[in-house]
């Protein structure tokens, strides 16, 4: 290929003049391609239809709601007692002082006295409908553990939006959340944001306008579930094995980039060439210009890291270690990816100054630790501390069970971090279940507080969210009613003959 | 067990054994201690206000309001504290599970087949007194458990400890404290639930028929039976009736299955998991037949169990059930029993049955109610001042005294907070 694009090149540079008639060339030989691409009539490669983040803020069939002197607590710094919010068309439409906030003629009043409004919670990291119940071998569906990186599948494509673990985390008040793919692979694919709803099909509940996100993991797991088969098995294994994995997808970009090029050089050849045939009388003195540049084949996986290269996909990492992250943000920065935040991240603490200046959030639990040797140094006081540090931290669940109370989780770290003198407001703690964990999935400019223009993402509470005893009253999602205590919870299909299910509880 | 970890166990005996060597001369449990001006629940349905507790050798010498401070007691200011009984983690595996996910920090734990007989395993044999998981139970005012095996169809005998520190491998409260049995999906990975019956109730008339045929089982003339000698003689208790049997049950079935055996065997049973267990409430009740369970547990997650729901516990109290609240086998969260009480109060149990559940319950289930579970005078000082509501997470265990010795609240975690709240440079 390389001679006859030097010779066009050599061609191009001169002024146009005819080709110098050497000699007559032999006539070629004149066969009728008659061959037909049976792939010519495949559709082009589509992009799954998302809803982007207009629809979100938007949804003309959601009612008017006004709820009336709540103590309404924002988690931007401002709590409202005695305070009126009012949702309209999907979003927030004003929220203050009872007499501040008038309340829309037809809209729905509820009485919030002695309750609490927050912003719906969020769990920057759940399996739901992944690992949907009841838990049977035909629900495993998180883990694609037959290659270390399987950066090509996707959370949505498990998810099961009828999972019945769905219903009870509505009723924690909970309004979105990360669903990600286990921790078996370092690379086990990209994570699916969804609106905390029941749902048909997936594309039904997938938060509209959410950015693409991908689940990593080091450590423990993924050198336990392949040391027994290809590796690797050790940590070194690991980290070397995500080195050779952006590599690829490196020299994947770089295959593209040389393919572009040229192809850019050759559609500039047929054009100069149709140009000097057109002027040349001669049949058989026709520029020969060679076929045209073979596409590479379409990688799916490397599609995916490809992407996370660009700064397209969040990056989530699943990490205990102090010194498991820091391999973590050596591979990044050699790689020429940046992360957005580590999960679980037991031993925050002892890096948050690396964290906090770098700008990578954890999402952790309040007390779990010791249920393996990784998370042998977890401490309750890690969220305040990051918090104290200028880090940005959420209370997350990993858990069908977790996931109701995250608000619950919130409070025990705050009273954590208080025991230690370390002053986390209440307001601070709820931000580590709403608009820290909205930061986390790349949402917060939608949900995550509560200020007017924000998506109605609302829960009511009976008390504080901070109390053991306060449950989940009303929870509203993109201005549509998704709990309601008084009705109780909407069973899931696979629970419509449950006995247990058909109570109000 | 390998033998590496058997080298291991030995070594930390001999090391327990010389810590309270040491400290035995004069332990602390000499002092005497008085918490003075507190609301104090000296049972969980009695609560006395601005009232003094007055703690000496080892026992509750005095509580009431206007109790007089002894003179050279040690004094603990209980002015807008709230003070109740240590609690009580009734189905745990501290001081057997180290590290869950590693096989030397894992003790205890069988495989879950039907043919797994385990009945002679005693838990205090592998009981390490000095995991790190005991101080952080402590924490959370956890001053005595129970701690047990589980898997297989007997798993073998739990033993009820003190959290005190060091104190507690050389001195069980109650051990054998029950034998751990376990029906359907507990006991099985897949199969048949009937199996499970059916082998439980086949070794029990094994246990019968080695009883009667002692001299002829030693002569080898004996029908084959199913249970090694040491497990045959370790069930005779339990079918005397002298020992307690928790049974691992989660489905109605199940728990139905242990109420029949109940009966036909007159036996003492109390239920452990229970994830099903309001569907029986009434024969529960009827049976006199405890349930030790957790609040949290509403997923339908077992197809043989699908109907499962917030308020078991609520609905089993109010049929007048004696409900325990467990984490069920979760040592490093031993701490957060009294937050799943919350959560069952939340759920609707009246909130002195929530307290009851964490303390006297597990203490009556077990046989030990006349020395634990409340503060009456007389009975084991296992105490502890909270800060405030001891169900409410904000609250903390700000003194936790066990056998009237104030104990130390430095954990692992504490000592990498105090290590790392200053950070090194780097």
């Amino acid at each position: 290929m390389r001679v006859p694009v030097l010779a066009l090149l050599g061609l191009a540079a001169c002024a146009a003049p005819p080709p110098r008639v050497a000699k007559p060339e032999p006539p070629a030989l004149d066969i009728a391609d008659s061959w037909v691409d049976p792939t010519a009539d495949t559709p082009p490669r589509g992009k799954r239809p998302t809803r982007d983040r207009a629809a979100a803020l938007h949804d003309p069939s959601a009612q008017v709601i006004a709820i009336r002197h709540a103590t309404i607590m924002t988690a931007t710094g401002k709590i409202v007692e005695g305070g009126t919010i009012v949702l309209s068309g999907g979003a927030i439409a004003a929220l203050g002082s009872d007499a501040s906030v008038a309340v829309p003629a037809g809209a729905r009043v509820i009485d919030g006295t002695g309750k609490f409004v927050t912003p719906g919670l969020i769990d920057a990291h759940s399996h739901l409908g992944v690992y949907a119940v009841p838990f049977a071998h035909a629900n495993d569906d998180g883990n694609e553990a037959t290659a270390p990186v399987t950066a090509q599948v996707r959370a949505q494509y498990g998810y099961s939006p009828q999972d019945p673990a769905i219903a009870r985390a509505i009723a924690g008040g909970v309004t979105a959340a990360l669903i990600l793919p286990g921790s078996a692979n370092l690379i086990g694919g990209e994570g699916f944001t969804v609106v905390m709803r029941p749902g048909r099909t997936s594309d039904e509940v997938a938060f509209p306008g959410a950015p693409r996100t991908i689940k990593m993991a080091c450590g423990e797991n993924p050198k336990r579930v392949y040391g027994g088969k290809a590796g690797p098995s050790t940590r070194m294994g690991e980290y070397a094995a995500f080195r050779a994995a952006f590599n690829e997808a490196r020299g994947y970009l770089a295959k593209q980039a040389a393919y572009e090029r040229s192809r850019a050089l050759w559609l500039k050849k047929k054009t100069r060439a149709a140009e000097l045939d057109a002027r040349q009388t001669d049949a058989k003195l026709k520029v020969k210009v060679e076929p045209a540049p073979e596409v590479p084949p379409v990688d799916l996986r490397l599609e995916t890291l490809a992407g996370v290269l660009h700064g397209d996909v969040l990056v989530q990492i699943h990490c205990y270690k102090a010194s498991d992250m820091a391999e973590m943000v050596a591979v990044a920065d050699e790689s020429g990816f940046k992360i957005r935040s580590f999960h679980h991240a037991l031993e925050a603490y002892k890096i948050r100054d690396l964290l906090a200046a770098r700008g990578i959030a954890i999402n952790t639990w309040s007390d779990w630790w010791g249920f393996k040797l990784e998370a042998f140094d977890g401490i309750p006081e890690n969220t305040a501390l990051v918090t104290q540090q200028g880090g940005r931290a959420t209370i997350h669940s990993d858990s069908a069970i977790g996931i109701q109370r995250l608000n619950q989780d919130a409070a025990k770290a705050m009273a954590a971090g208080r025991a230690a003198g370390i002053a986390i407001s209440d307001d601070q703690a709820l931000r580590w279940v709403t608009a820290n964990p909205a930061w986390v999935l790349g949402i917060d400019d939608i949900t995550g507080t509560l200020e007017p223009g924000k998506r109605a993402d609302v829960a009511v509470w009976s008390g504080s969210p901070l109390s053991v005893y306060s449950r989940a009253e009303l929870v509203i999602a993109g201005g549509e009613v998704t709990y309601d205590r008084s009705q109780g919870a909407t069973p899931s299909d696979f629970e419509l003959a449950n006995s247990a299910t058909q109570r109000v509880p | 067990m390998t033998g590496a970890s058997k080298t291991a166990m030995t070594a930390m005996t001999t090391l327990a054994l010389a810590a309270l060597v040491t400290a035995g001369a004069a332990p602390a449990a000499a002092d005497t201690i008085a918490i003075t001006g507190a609301t104090i629940y000296q049972r969980s349905d009695r609560k006395l206000d601005n009232a003094t507790i007055v703690i000496r050798d080892g026992k509750i010498a005095e509580v009431d309001a206007g109790v007089a401070v002894p003179a050279g007691a040690t004094r603990i200011d209980g002015k807008g504290k709230t003070v109740t009984a240590g609690l009580i983690e009734a189905a745990t595996q501290l001081g057997l599970i180290e590290v869950d996910a590693e096989e030397s920090g894992n003790d205890g734990r069988f495989g879950n087949q039907p043919t797994e007989i385990h009945a002679a395993y005693r838990a205090i044999d592998g009981y390490d007194g000095r995991s790190v998981a005991i101080p952080v139970a402590r924490t959370g005012g956890v001053t005595s458990a129970i701690t047990g095996p589980i898997g297989g169809l007997v798993a073998g005998q739990t033993a009820w400890v003190s959290l005190a520190d060091a104190a507690a491998p050389l001195a069980p409260i109650r051990a054998p404290a029950a034998m751990v049995i376990a029906l359907g999906r507990n006991a099985m990975p897949a199969g048949s639930r009937g199996q499970t019956v059916e082998r439980l109730r086949e070794l029990f008339d094994d246990v019968d028929a080695y009883r009667r045929n002692r001299a002829g089982f030693e002569r080898n003339a004996s029908r084959h039976l199913i249970g090694q000698r040491l497990d045959l003689e370790a069930l005779i208790p339990v079918l005397d009736g002298r020992e307690l049997a928790v049974i691992r049950a989660t489905a109605e079935v199940d728990i139905r299955a242990a109420l029949a055996i109940a009966a036909e065997r007159k036996l003492r049973i109390a239920i452990v998991g229970g994830a099903e267990a309001w569907r029986v409430a009434p024969e529960l009740a009827a049976a006199r037949m405890p349930v030790l369970l957790d609040p949290t547990e509403n997923l339908p997650g077992d197809l043989g169990a699908l109907d499962v729901r917030d308020d078991n516990a609520t609905i089993l109290a109010r049929a007048g059930v004696a409900v325990g609240i467990s984490t069920l086998d979760r040592p490093s969260a031993a701490r957060t029993i009294r937050q799943l009480a919350g959560i069952a109060v939340a759920q609707g149990l009246p909130w002195p049955k929530g307290l009851a559940a964490i303390t006297e319950v597990p203490a009556q289930i077990y046989g030990g109610a006349a020395e634990r579970g409340t503060l009456e005078r007389g009975k084991i000082a296992d105490v502890v001042v909270w800060s405030g509501d001891p169900l409410e997470l904000t609250s903390r265990a700000e003194a936790v005294i066990i056998g009237g010795a104030v104990q130390s609240l430095v954990t692992h975690q504490s000592r990498l907070l105090d290590r790392y709240k200053t950070l090194p440079k780097p």
